[in-house]
């Protein structure tokens, strides 16, 4: 079960809403599919992101893989720490692995997103 | 993300244990073989410090037998196995009349008038083709055991520790690139010191309604010493530290053993002709249009297969294999470049989704093991 909190995109990545922030990731099963992730590139603060366009990066030891926002918003900060660890995409995808906080542009665009049942029905179908 | 199945594969005999250890299965080379069990960083590390099993099941397994099996050999390949001692092995390759690699080779010599060719997965049946082709005349015959051959590897510092108590093979006896047929686990086998990892390690061959039963002893063994079963994944990183080129990322058709570095496979002093000689010798003589170097990311990102390499504005060539190095603990790859800019130490950009990025020439390897 994914976390009931959260929403969801069919490309795996999360969202989750705090007033008119968000903070966005990819789930557990995305980073599983991934494998150990080695690198990865995030936006600057001020980078508008466009819903399910491509903001940043993730790179396993085999395979590269673009990170698509489940929102529009202006970036506020993007995780650092990653730059040093991102194992923590592996190893805490729901917390220390979380990539970006935006400015929500349109909250209206979350009822598009998936909820945790659909997208647990999403990864149980493969 | 995954890999999807496009049409079938060949299953080799682990399948099923494959699957019950939990294995990421992806086609390869025209095989369902397991990409990784667990963490690929993890199975690396394995085999750097203790051991790995590695099921090879996919790779192409073709016997030249007969009094001229030498003399065919030498003509089908750019090296010259008719001066290979029986029991010796060396690394090969076969080329077209262009002097482009058809694939890479290992060939034994496992006695006067038998050789064991042993080509790569996806190659397998080209090679076999060409070799079929090319030894009609000699009195030698091409026996393509490649289904009927399994192979397994144990990789890694402590392989001798867990094959020796397994075989009557003497293994400090066994040089490297050497070979000698005895039993494994009780079963009739060819156990070569060979590998694609830059470890000690030995490659054993088998009949194929032998290999779950040789993979079952040999994992036993591994896991006594704290080892794993090591997917794809990690053989590509392993190799790629290793300095070693992985056929249709370093070599190709396009590339002749010269542009890759290893001229010294050519004997070109040896009697008569072989495919590609003509264009082999131009080569020799000009020298390659570009030239195979180890490069070290030293910005930020990972360099992968087909990213453009730069010398300030001037293309210099495109990287051919890339990865976070699990050993170095830095970003490494393989490049073609120009001929000029493969010195050590020359800083070359790549480009990373459009941003260039500085790297470092290394010499390969990038790793070597302590001897």
């Amino acid at each position: 079960m994914v976390p009931t909190d959260l929403r969801y995109t069919n490309d795996h990545e999360w969202v989750r809403v705090d007033g008119e922030e968000a903070t966005i990731g990819v789930t557990a099963y995305a980073a599983d599919q991934l494998g150990d992730i080695v690198f990865v590139e995030l936006p600057e603060p001020g980078r508008a992101l466009e819903q399910f366009a491509a903001f940043g990066v993730v790179e396993s030891v085999k395979a590269v893989s673009d990170l698509f926002a489940p929102v529009s918003g202006e970036v506020i900060e993007a995780n650092g720490e990653l730059g040093r660890s991102p194992e923590h995409v592996n190893n805490d995808p729901y917390g220390a692995g979380w990539m970006v906080r935006v400015r929500l542009a349109d909250a209206s665009q979350l009822d598009g997103l998936l909820d945790p049942d659909a997208y647990d029905a999403l990864i149980a179908a493969g | 993300m995954t890999a999807d199945l496009e049409g079938p594969a060949h299953l080799t005999p682990l399948t099923d244990a494959h699957r019950e250890l939990g294995a990421r299965l992806i086609e390869f080379g025209g095989w369902l073989m397991p990409v990784q069990y667990g963490s690929i960083i993890e199975e690396h590390r394995t085999v750097r410090e203790r051991v790995g099993l590695f099921d090879l099941s996919h790779m192409g397994e073709l016997y030249v037998e007969g009094p001229d099996a030498g003399e065919a050999l030498a003509a089908a390949l750019v090296s010259d196995p008719a001066s290979l001692v029986i029991g010796r092995a060396h690394y090969s390759m076969i080329c077209d009349p262009n002097g482009g690699i058809i694939d890479d080779l290992i060939v034994y010599r496992l006695g006067q008038a038998t050789f064991l060719v042993v080509a790569n997965a996806g190659n397998a049946a080209i090679v076999s083709d060409a070799l079929a082709e090319r030894i009609e005349g000699f009195k030698a015959i091409l026996d393509d055991r490649s289904l009927a051959t399994g192979l397994l590897a144990v990789q890694g510092p402590r392989a001798a520790e867990v094959l020796a108590p397994l075989t009557d093979v003497d293994l400090t006896g066994l040089r490297y690139y050497a070979a000698k047929e005895g039993t494994v686990a009780g079963i009739h086998a060819l156990v070569a010191r060979t590998g694609y990892t830059g470890e000690d390690g030995f490659e054993v061959f088998v009949d194929t309604s032998q290999t779950v039963a040789l993979w079952d002893a040999l994992l036993r063994g591994v896991r006594t010493v704290g080892g794993l079963p090591v997917g794809l994944g990690a053989r590509d990183t392993l190799r790629l530290e290793a300095g070693m080129p992985l056929y249709g990322n370093e070599l190709d058709l396009d590339t002749t053993p010269y542009d890759a570095g290893l001229g010294r496979v050519v004997k070109l002093t040896k009697a008569g002709d072989f495919v590609g000689r003509v264009a082999l010798e131009k080569v020799a003589q000009d020298g390659p249009a570009r030239r195979l170097v180890g490069l070290i990311v030293e910005g930020r990102g990972i360099a992968r297969h087909g990213y453009p390499v730069w010398s300030g504005d001037r293309r210099s060539g495109v990287v051919t294999s890339g990865t976070q190095s699990p050993t170095l603990g830095v970003p490494i790859a393989m490049a073609f470049v120009a001929p000029g800019d493969g010195e050590p130490g020359t800083v070359l950009d790549i480009e990373i989704r459009d941003i260039r990025v500085p790297a470092r020439v290394v010499t390969l390897p990038f790793y070597r093991r302590d001897a």
